[in-house]
C-alpha cells in the first residue's frame, strides 16, 4: 500500500513538472521570430518557397477549386478587412454608382487600356459557387460572377518579361507607419486559372461595397487575403521589389506568406 | 540488440536498444511537436471557434467549440463552449493575463509562439516544422522498414496480445518490466501515434490548404468538409498532447535516467530475469 501511495505522489509531481515545463516553454522566448529581419525567420520562411514549388509541381495548373451547389449558400458572404473605404476618389465613384469607374491595365503589356464597368459586364462571364477560406481559419460559401482575368490578359497581350500580376486597390490600411493602399499579387499560373475572375456579382446581385465593389479579384485556390477588393489597376510586372516593402502585397509586407495556397 | 557486459546480480545486462536513426528522429519530432503545438495555438487564436462541415456558421450555428470573452457585471469573463455546454474559463481560455491588464484571446500567451498575437509568424513557424515533421516521418519509416525496427520492435506479436491483460494490470500498479523489447501497451501507443495520429494530423492540415483542395478534392470529402478537417486537426493535437503527458510520466516512473540514456546513447539497462539471461546464451 505504502508503495502505491509513494508512486501516486511521484505521479502528481511528475505531472506538475511536465505541465509547468510546457507552460514555461511558450512565454516570450521565441518572440524574436516576429522580427522580419531575423536570420532564424529567414530560414523558417524557406518552407513557404518549398510549399509554393511543391504545390505547383503536384497540382495541375488548371485544377479547379471545388464548386458547390446553390443549397450550400447558407449565409451572406462575411465581409472582412476593409468594408467601407473612405478615400475621396472612392467616395466620388461610389456616389455616382461607379458609372465613372475605370479599371486600368498597365505595366508589361503590349496594349495598355481601361475598362469601364459596363465593358467588363458585357464580356463573357463566369459564375462559380466557391468556398472562401480566410487566413484566420473560417470559411464561407458564396456565388461569384465576373470576367475571367485570362481574357483581359489576352486582350492586352503580355510582354515576354511579365511574371506577376499586381492588383492595386482603393482601400487603405494602417501598416504601423501610416495608411497605405492595399495591393496584392499573383503569378501567371493563378492569373490565368479559369476560376480567376474580376468579380462584379455576389450571390446573384451586384457586388456590395462591403465585399469589394465595384471589382474584386477571386483567386479561388488561395486564402482570402489574395482576393483584393476595390481594385482600380492591374499592373503586369517582372518583380515587385519596388512596391511597398517589396514582398508583393500589403499583408506580405507585414510578414504573411506571398504564396497563399496554404 | 547486442549485450554489452555482464552486470551486478541486481541489474540485468545493458543492451543496445535504440538505433541512431530512431534516436535522431525521436528528438527531431520532439522539437517539431513543441513548435507545432505552440504555433498552432497561435493560429487557432486568430479565430478560436471550431465547426463541423465545409463552412463556418455566422448566419447559422455549426460550432462545436468556441472560446470568447463576454462582458458581465463583474467585468470580462472567459467562456469556453464545447458541444453546447458553456464553461467559465476566465484566467485561462477567453480571458487571461493579469487582472490589471487582461488579454482577450482564446489560448493564453504562455502557450503560444509568439507570446503576443501574431498570426503571420505563427504560420511561418508552423509550416516550417510541419515540413520537418513529414520529412522525418518519411526517413523514419524508410529506415525502420529497412533495419527491422518496424517488424521486430513495433508489430505486436500473438504473445503480446495474450499478455495484454497482465500488461495493463502491471501498468496500473506502476510495475514496470525492463525487457529487451517494448511491452504491448508501448507497441500499441507508439503505433497509434505513428500510424494514426501523425497521418491524421498531416492529412487534416493539408485539407485546410485551398491549393491542396483543388488538386485533391477527395481529401475534403473524406473528412466531411474543410471546417471538420480543422476540428479533427485540433482533436488530433489534443490526443498527441495526451500521449506526450503519459509518455513523459511513464519515462519518469520507469526510471528517467535509464529511459533517457536509451533514447540518447541507445544503451538500456534491462531488468534481471530469466528471459534476459536466456538470450545471453550463444
Amino acid at each position: 500500500m505504502s508503495k502505491i501511495m509513494l508512486t501516486r505522489r511521484k505521479l502528481l509531481v511528475t505531472g506538475a513538472a511536465g505541465a509547468s515545463s510546457l507552460v514555461l516553454g511558450g512565454c516570450d522566448t521565441f518572440d524574436f521570430l516576429s522580427q522580419n529581419d531575423s536570420a532564424a525567420r529567414a530560414v523558417l520562411e524557406k518552407a513557404n518557397d518549398l510549399t509554393y514549388h511543391a504545390q505547383r509541381l503536384l497540382i495541375r495548373n488548371g485544377a479547379l477549386a471545388t464548386e458547390y451547389s446553390e443549397t450550400e449558400i447558407r449565409q451572406g458572404q462575411r465581409p472582412n478587412g476593409s468594408t467601407d473605404p473612405q478615400t475621396n476618389e472612392y467616395l466620388t465613384l461610389k456616389d455616382n454608382g461607379f458609372a465613372d469607374y475605370r479599371l486600368s491595365v498597365t505595366g508589361l503589356v503590349e496594349r495598355p487600356r481601361n475598362y469601364s464597368l459596363s465593358e467588363l459586364r458585357n464580356m463573357p462571364s463566369r459564375t462559380q459557387i466557391t468556398r472562401h477560406d480566410c487566413v484566420e481559419g473560417w470559411s464561407c460559401i458564396a456565388k461569384w460572377t465576373g470576367t475571367p482575368l485570362s481574357r483581359i490578359l489576352d486582350e492586352v497581350g503580355l510582354k515576354p518579361n511579365a511574371r506577376f500580376v499586381v492588383f492595386h486597390c482603393y482601400d487603405k490600411y494602417d501598416d504601423n507607419a501610416g495608411a497605405v493602399p492595399y495591393y496584392e499579387s499573383c503569378d501567371l499560373v493563378d492569373a490565368r486559372h479559369p476560376q480567376t475572375i474580376l468579380a462584379y456579382g455576389l450571390n446573384g446581385e451586384s457586388l456590395p461595397v462591403a465585399n469589394g465593389a465595384p471589382i474584386r479579384v477571386r483567386i479561388e485556390r488561395a486564402l482570402g487575403y489574395k482576393q483584393p477588393k476595390y481594385v482600380h489597376t492591374i499592373e503586369l510586372v517582372d518583380s515587385f521589389a519596388h512596391m511597398g516593402r517589396g514582398k508583393g502585397g500589403f499583408w506580405e509586407d507585414l510578414g504573411y506568406d506571398w504564396y497563399a495556397g496554404i | 540488440m547486442s549485450i554489452a557486459h555482464e552486470s551486478a546480480a541486481s541489474q540485468g545486462p545493458l543492451i543496445y536498444r535504440q538505433a541512431l536513426i530512431t534516436r535522431l528522429t525521436h528528438w527531431t519530432w520532439a522539437v517539431c511537436l513543441f513548435f507545432l503545438l505552440l504555433s498552432g495555438l497561435q493560429i487557432f487564436n486568430a479565430h478560436p471557434t471550431l465547426y463541423i462541415g465545409n463552412q463556418s456558421g455566422f448566419g447559422f450555428d455549426n460550432a462545436v467549440l468556441s472560446m470568447r470573452a463576454v462582458d458581465t457585471p463583474h467585468g470580462a469573463e472567459g467562456r469556453t463552449t464545447i458541444l453546447g455546454h458553456e464553461f467559465n474559463t476566465t484566467g485561462v481560455f477567453g480571458v487571461s493575463g493579469s487582472a490589471d491588464d487582461p488579454s482577450y484571446r482564446g489560448i493564453p500567451a504562455a502557450l503560444t509562439i509568439p507570446s503576443y498575437r501574431d498570426l503571420a509568424t505563427g504560420r511561418v513557424v508552423h509550416f516550417f516544422f510541419a515540413w520537418l515533421l513529414v520529412a522525418t516521418l518519411i526517413i523514419w519509416l524508410t529506415a525502420s522498414f529497412a533495419n527491422g525496427h518496424l517488424r521486430r520492435d513495433l508489430t505486436p506479436t500473438r504473445r503480446d496480445l495474450e499478455n495484454f491483460p497482465s500488461d495493463v494490470r502491471d501498468h496500473v500498479r506502476f510495475r514496470f518490466h525492463h525487457g529487451n523489447s517494448y511491452n504491448v501497451l508501448q507497441k500499441l501507443s507508439y503505433c497509434a501515434v505513428l500510424f494514426v495520429l501523425f497521418p491524421l494530423i498531416i492529412a487534416t492540415g493539408l485539407t485546410m490548404s485551398p491549393g491542396i483542395d483543388a488538386g485533391f478534392p477527395w481529401l475534403v470529402e473524406v473528412f466531411g468538409g474543410r471546417q471538420t478537417a480543422r476540428t479533427l486537426h485540433f482533436l488530433a493535437m489534443f490526443l498527441l498532447v495526451l500521449f506526450f503527458v503519459v509518455h513523459v510520466m511513464m519515462v519518469l516512473l520507469a526510471g528517467p535516467f535509464n529511459e533517457l540514456r536509451s533514447m540518447i546513447t541507445g544503451w538500456y539497462r534491462t531488468s534481471p530475469d530469466k528471459n534476459a539471461s536466456e538470450e545471453e546464451k550463444p
